[in-house]
């Protein structure tokens, strides 16, 4: 059994030196393509892997995750904010999963 | 020159919709961290110091699975790396001449929104524009986790099943917008959903936790982008 105070400590470590060595030591922008194309397309990828198949055994029901996934898609294409995509992720698994 | 306490009341105001944003983010990854057996006072320490959705998503998940702490720290590292680009792009706006105290309360709370407010207001403002803002987004970030977990004790299960599901509704609001106008991002992200969808299903594949499965994928599917659709100078990153 691992200690989750370590776990919390090694994430915080980790996360502020990521943050603080470049403020506190770069002073030329970066100019290496590669290390800026592949920075830039991580949080896409970072968060489309999470999201899907995660997404679908999140909740009690599979139907309801998949569901709250297509419909996570179409409100977000059509530009819905961050909390109204979210919010009507939720309510959407809310009411399927009443019915089943 | 505006006084500090006219910049820090700026940034303050500036970031009242960010804090109401990140109580609702917050809030919701409480659950998560609800479900991976955290207590509420773990939750807010967790996010007071790690300031980042998707880095304590996987945090979390990594403790739920128990997971090795090598494995948190490299979950840490490849989810939070776009933080690095933007402290980098950071030190291009502020004054050179600000001390290293400064540049490293500045680099404490570098998120997604923040960097947006840092990189348009911090060359004219200076570091406590953006402390002005990180007073008000840290705790709207830090106690929505917090009430987070303890909403998620409280509340009946088919509630929290229905919470499960915020974050992933808040990362599809992330990715899915800037694919509308860019055919290789929209390429990216389903290719990234399918190749991730695939793996689900290897049953070689199963041993891996997820925390280890986003880091490989990110590794490999970014990478791979990076080769075939370099960036040009021009391009917003």
């Amino acid at each position: 059994m691992h200690n989750t105070w370590i776990y919390i400590a090694v994430m915080a470590i980790v996360s502020y030196i990521i943050r603080a060595l470049p403020l506190t030591l770069i002073r030329r922008p970066i100019t290496n393509t590669f290390v800026k194309s592949f920075l830039y397309y991580v949080p896409y990828v970072t968060l489309a892997v999470m999201t899907f198949p995660a997404i679908l055994s999140a909740s009690n029901s599979m139907i309801a995750g998949l569901a709250a996934f297509v419909i996570g898609v179409i409100l977000s294409w059509r530009q819905a904010s961050l909390l109204q995509v979210s919010v009507i992720c939720c309510v959407a698994v809310f009411i399927i999963e009443c019915f089943i | 020159m505006y006084s500090r306490k006219e910049v820090f009341k700026k940034g303050m105001h500036d970031a009242i919709p960010i804090m109401l944003g990140y109580f609702a983010v917050g809030f919701s990854l409480g659950i998560a961290a609800k479900n991976a057996g955290l207590t509420p006072f773990q939750g807010f320490v967790t996010s007071f110091l790690g300031n980042a959705s998707a880095g304590e998503y996987v945090a979390f998940s990594i403790i739920a699975a128990q997971g090795t702490y090598l494995e948190m720290a490299i979950g840490t590292l490849i989810t939070n790396a776009r933080y690095l680009l933007m402290s980098a792009s950071l030190t291009q706006k502020i004054d050179e001449n600000t001390s290293l105290f400064h540049r490293m309360l500045v680099a404490f709370d570098i998120t997604d929104e923040l960097f947006g407010l840092g990189i348009a207001n911090i060359a004219s403002y200076g570091p406590f524009y953006m402390y002005g803002a990180y007073l008000m987004a840290i705790p709207g970030w830090s106690l929505g986790t917090m009430f987070g977990v303890i909403a998620g004790n409280l509340l009946p299960g088919r509630i929290v099943s229905a919470l499960s599901v915020a974050l992933f509704g808040m990362f599809m609001a992330i990715i899915i917008p800037p694919c509308k106008n860019d055919s290789k991002l929209r390429i990216l992200v389903l290719l990234s959903f399918a190749i991730s969808f695939l793996w689900d299903l290897i049953p070689f594949f199963q041993v891996v936790s997820s925390g280890t499965k986003t880091i490989i994928l990110t590794l490999i599917i970014s990478s791979g982008a990076a080769l075939l659709w370099p960036r040009k100078e021009d391009d917003n990153a």
